[in-house]
């Protein structure tokens, strides 16, 4: 039995899913331009990859590997990722208007998104188990969140800084995301 | 007008520095050269593939369905290069580790499956593809050299020294995340520079 602590930790913090392992960063640059979609975006993440980490552990232990299919890997994750994300629309829109309302915009935009990918397939190199699995996915996504998070107040003040001309926009970005991803190495020397 | 195809996924639309996608593949892999190089192959063969292919059904493909369908043969694809490389190049795809299964939600191939193979001809397609793989292959080996020599001091691509070592204290940073944002960043910032530069002319 795996230390659920550890892994938490070692998920939002240590293996941060932007600043370490480079996953989702389309959404990262694309969408922490204000605090308040970098909030809708990162609970959408949170909800979607708990969930994905919860659906494809069954299916990667009791489905691919009993019929020795485990090269299906790939193919059959990216199915049953767009899928689930598609339901979850379409459920969401029935039910909770609301929330849709809140969320919906950020939900197509997931699928495509590699961190969910990533975290499915990070959990199975890990070799988790799945209470470890879900609890990896939930981690990744609050790690996916805070770093949105950071990353769109500093954007928020940068536009009222004098940036170099060549250096507007995204090159900026870039060199933030250099400076808050070298703030971040500081937890690799955390040790339970 | 054909050639065209061909030259703009180069420079003028270059894939990471125009359009911005696919950077998670391009800042994971680049701490190396001959990683960068492996990575780069592998986009090459799933980009021309599915263009190619989907080019080839894109009568047959109801638009209705037309996104679960190009993720279909993309997975596929990238099945086919992860086994090939599993086989042939065991160290190699042991370093790309989930980076290799990864290229099926690279963006760069599902948005020229959407933009440009699902409406144009078969020919077009092939020569389009060709053309955005060698513009990710100039940007994701350009960083991989800046990165390389920065860190380590040196360049040896699959055991051959390119460039000797010339410093006995790199710095160690620039194979590290933190290095791999730096050096995109400051990319990015001198083509921009160059374009300003070109317009005030």
């Amino acid at each position: 039995m795996e230390n659920l602590l550890v892994i938490a930790v070692g998920a939002i913090f240590v293996n941060n899913i932007v600043l370490y392992w480079f996953l989702g960063l389309c959404p990262f640059f694309g969408v922490s331009k204000k605090t308040s979609t970098a909030l809708g975006m990162g609970s959408a993440v949170i909800f979607v990859m708990t969930c994905a980490s919860a659906i494809t552990w069954p299916i990667y232990t009791y489905l691919l590997i009993p019929f020795n299919i485990e090269f299906m890997r790939t193919v059959t994750f990216i199915l049953v990722i767009a899928t689930f994300v598609q339901l979850i629309e379409m459920v969401i829109r029935k039910y909770k208007p609301s929330l849709y309302k809140a969320l919906g915009i950020y939900l197509p935009l997931i699928t495509t998104n590699c961190a969910i990918m990533g975290v499915a397939l990070l959990n199975i190199e890990k070799g988790y188990s799945f209470i470890g699995s879900v609890v990896d996915g939930f981690s990744a996504g609050i790690g996916f969140t805070l770093a949105l998070l950071l990353m769109s107040g500093i954007r928020e003040r940068l536009e009222f800084a004098n940036v170099p001309r060549s250096f507007q926009d995204l090159p900026i970005a870039f060199i933030s995301a250099a400076l808050l991803a070298l703030a971040f190495m500081a937890f690799s020397g955390m040790r339970f | 007008m054909k050639l065209d195809e061909l030259t703009k996924g180069v420079f003028r639309y270059n894939p990471i520095f125009y359009l911005v996608l696919g950077l998670c593949p391009l800042l994971a892999v680049s701490t190396r050269v001959d990683n960068a190089l492996g990575m780069s192959l592998g986009v090459f063969f799933v980009l021309v593939s599915s263009n190619v292919i989907i080019s080839l059904f894109r009568h047959w493909i109801p638009s209705q369905v037309r996104i679960p369908c190009f993720i279909v043969i993309i997975a596929s694809f990238v099945t086919i290069v992860e086994l090939f490389m599993h086989g042939y190049a065991p160290e190699l795809h042991g370093r790309l580790g989930i980076y290799l299964p990864l290229i099926v939600v690279n963006c760069i191939i599902l948005g020229r499956a959407e933009a440009f193979a699902s409406k144009k001809p078969v020919f077009h397609s092939f020569l389009d593809a060709i053309g955005m793989s060698i513009g990710f292959t100039l940007a994701i080996v350009g960083i991989a050299i800046c990165r390389e020599v920065l860190s380590t001091g040196k360049i040896a691509i699959f055991g051959y020294t390119i460039v000797p070592t010339f410093t006995q204290s790199p710095s160690v940073m620039m194979i590290l995340p933190p290095g791999a944002f730096l050096t995109i960043g400051i990319i990015m910032a001198l083509i921009n520079y160059r374009s300003i530069r070109k317009e005030g002319r």
